[in-house]
């Protein structure tokens, strides 16, 4: 079966990266030199203007001690806040909350996005109601979110209880024990955002060739078989794209944490953005929520630069 | 699987007869069974039952809070298992949040500050994914590699220094102070180069030949292959701008500038538990997503269906 795909990836390796770039390089270079800064000028502007400033103002206010109110007057502290946020026991909590979290949806949030895709992709009738129920709860805002799930949620007079008593299980404190609240969360999560990376695997199949499918039933490949060595490994850069762009999401979780558990119960649920939220907004100490914000861009970064080289390598 | 072939209409024959009609209808009619899964009779009830399962669940809560605004306020806070409402289902909720007099003027606002965001967004995030996948310039690399760095950024720790900004430039209170951060969408412009990245370079190159310069290609040859992305791309954008809540919040005070959600949430505020109204006012906030949603989707398969070539 590997003679299937093979052949389309050798042709599609024939116009790869380096080969299209000199001749694409050779045709730009003599027609129109500057095109590239052309297009890419108006999305650098803002880019400038409404991302790389305000960071900039935010990286500067991590090295004073500014603040909402007259606790701090703006003077420089050096790299006090940075030295303080090292040591902070609560940084190192929610950091590792938000970590577990990421770990506990990505997963899930691919596999179940695939699945969805799969399974309605098959050419099942009623095709727009599949994708509009896998995607609507995407449409709603996340207040909606939080207020149906919290009457879901109740312990005791919640539909998901309700539900596991039909089956003679003692009811979950969901949102209330520190076992389960992560756990609720993602599941949450899960429900809210699926619909995302569905309609991404389902535009990826859609551009899957017709002729490999044609190919391997000229070869006698039954369902699985096309399904491991065709639909599979065609889908594997949206995979990565996907699971990129999900890991980044996840590790910025704070909507629904914030309005569900407030981050409890006792910390558990509690993720660093809502950690930086409190400090600059309840405590007021703008410099230091900065600082705490800077530590952990830094880690993320890091980590997306390395999720990166390990995708791009696994693509060519 | 041995008798199993690629059409469920042409049993025991050979696959290679099947003319490319056939095919095409296939794959884009959207009723013919596509090969991804088995074609049999068994992985059909099986596929069946998967997707209505899922169905189900994925339904459920969002039933729920339809069911909620159709209750009174008594029975939506009281009962959190029961669908069918004590006293009966009713349209109060609906009725308090017409009421509430500026609802016309915040649909108008969402209306135009999504519309604007979406198109300067898909606009300027296109073009410089296109300068980044097909274009050679300085910097190039670097710029990229920023981009893709900044998906990363939370927006929540921007909102002061962006408030500080904007009071700075005296855009408090203007559609501009919206609008403006919205339209900064890296993570639009990564999705949109690896897109691009997958277009054969081969037509590019004939498109050159027959003298065709860098705008050209764009708008000719790029952008039409790219229409079932962009779609996309300008679906999350605008159901991202119209949920959004954080940053129209701070930006506006003045009731008439307000969005959707930023105005139901000053209702809510006023008083105690008001299950129902909520309920409500999100079911009348996500009405034109499913539409706008729904007139896209179509747009999705049509555009793939044309095309034909897609995204690998």
């Amino acid at each position: 079966m590997a003679s299937v795909s093979t052949p389309a990836r050798r042709a599609a390796a024939g116009s790869s990266r380096r080969a299209g770039f000199r001749r694409a390089a050779a045709t730009d270079r003599t027609r129109s030199g500057g095109a590239g800064w052309l297009f890419a000028t108006p999305f650098l502007v803002f880019f400038t203007l409404f991302l790389i400033v305000p960071i900039g103002i935010g990286l500067w206010m991590s090295f004073t001690n500014a603040s909402l109110t007259g606790h701090g007057d703006g003077t420089l502290v050096g790299l006090d806040n940075y030295a303080e946020a090292f040591g902070d026991s609560q940084v190192w909590q929610t950091l590792g909350n938000t970590v577990w979290f990421t770990v506990l949806t990505t997963v899930p949030l691919v596999l179940v996005a695939l699945v969805m895709a799969l399974l309605v992709y098959t050419g099942m009738p009623g095709q727009w109601l599949w994708r509009l129920a896998f995607f609507a709860s995407h449409l709603l805002p996340v207040a909606v979110v939080y207020q149906i799930w919290s009457m879901l949620f109740q312990p005791d007079r919640g539909m998901l209880n309700g539900l596991l008593k039909i089956f003679g299980i003692d009811g979950i404190a969901w949102l209330t024990d520190e076992k389960y609240a992560m756990w609720s969360i993602a599941l949450v999560t899960l429900w809210w955002t699926v619909g995302f990376n569905f309609l991404l695997y389902l535009a990826a199949l859609q551009a899957i060739p017709d002729h490999l499918y044609e190919a391997a039933a000229l070869d006698g490949a039954g369902a699985w078989r096309r399904l491991w060595s065709v639909t599979l490994p065609q889908l594997r850069r949206t995979t990565g794209l996907i699971a990129v762009l999900q890991v980044m999401a996840s590790l910025k979780v704070f909507d629904q944490i914030y309005l569900l558990t407030k981050g409890g119960p006792n910390g558990a649920t509690r993720p660093i953005l809502e950690y930086i939220y409190d400090t600059g907004f309840t405590n007021y100490r703008l410099g230091y929520a900065s600082a705490v914000s800077y530590v952990f861009f830094g880690l993320i970064i890091i980590l997306s630069i390395a999720q990166l080289k390990i995708f791009s390598r696994r693509e060519d | 699987m041995t008798t199993e072939t690629l059409s469920p209409r042409t049993p025991g024959k050979p696959r290679s007869t099947m003319p490319r009609e056939v095919v095409r209808r296939r794959r884009y009619s959207g009723r013919v069974w596509h090969p991804s899964l088995g074609t049999g009779p068994l992985p059909r009830v099986l596929t069946l039952l998967a997707l209505a399962l899922m169905t189900v669940v994925w339904l459920v809560p969002f039933g729920w809070g339809v069911d909620t605004s159709f209750k009174t306020e008594v029975d939506a806070s009281a009962s959190g298992a029961d669908w069918i409402p004590k006293a009966g289902f009713t349209l109060d909720a609906y009725r308090t949040i017409f009421g509430q007099g500026n609802l016309p003027v915040w649909a108008v606002n969402s209306v135009v500050i999504a519309v604007c965001v979406t198109a300067i967004t898909v606009a300027i995030s296109a073009m410089a994914a296109y300068a980044f996948s097909r274009t050679l310039f300085r910097g190039r690399r670097v710029l990229f590699a920023v981009t893709v760095a900044s998906i990363m950024v939370p927006p929540q720790i921007l909102i002061v220094p962006l408030f500080r900004q904007m009071l700075a430039l005296n855009l408090v209170d203007t559609y501009a102070a919206v609008i403006l951060p919205q339209v900064v969408a890296p993570a639009m412009v990564f999705i949109l180069k690896k897109f691009f990245d997958g277009i054969p370079r081969e037509l590019e190159e004939a498109a050159r030949i027959d003298g065709a310069g860098s705008f050209r290609v764009f708008w000719s040859v790029v952008l039409p292959l790219s229409r079932p992305i962009l779609a996309a791309v300008a679906i999350f954008v605008f159901i991202n701008t119209w949920n959004n809540f954080l940053w129209p919040f701070i930006s506006t005070s003045d009731p008439q500038l307000m969005t959707l959600p930023v105005g139901l949430s000053t209702v809510k505020d006023s008083t105690g538990l008001r299950n129902a109204q909520e309920s409500a006012a999100s079911i009348l906030g996500s009405v034109p997503l499913l539409i706008v949603f729904m007139l896209f989707q179509r747009q999705i398969v049509k555009s793939v269906a044309t095309t034909g070539l897609g995204g690998q």
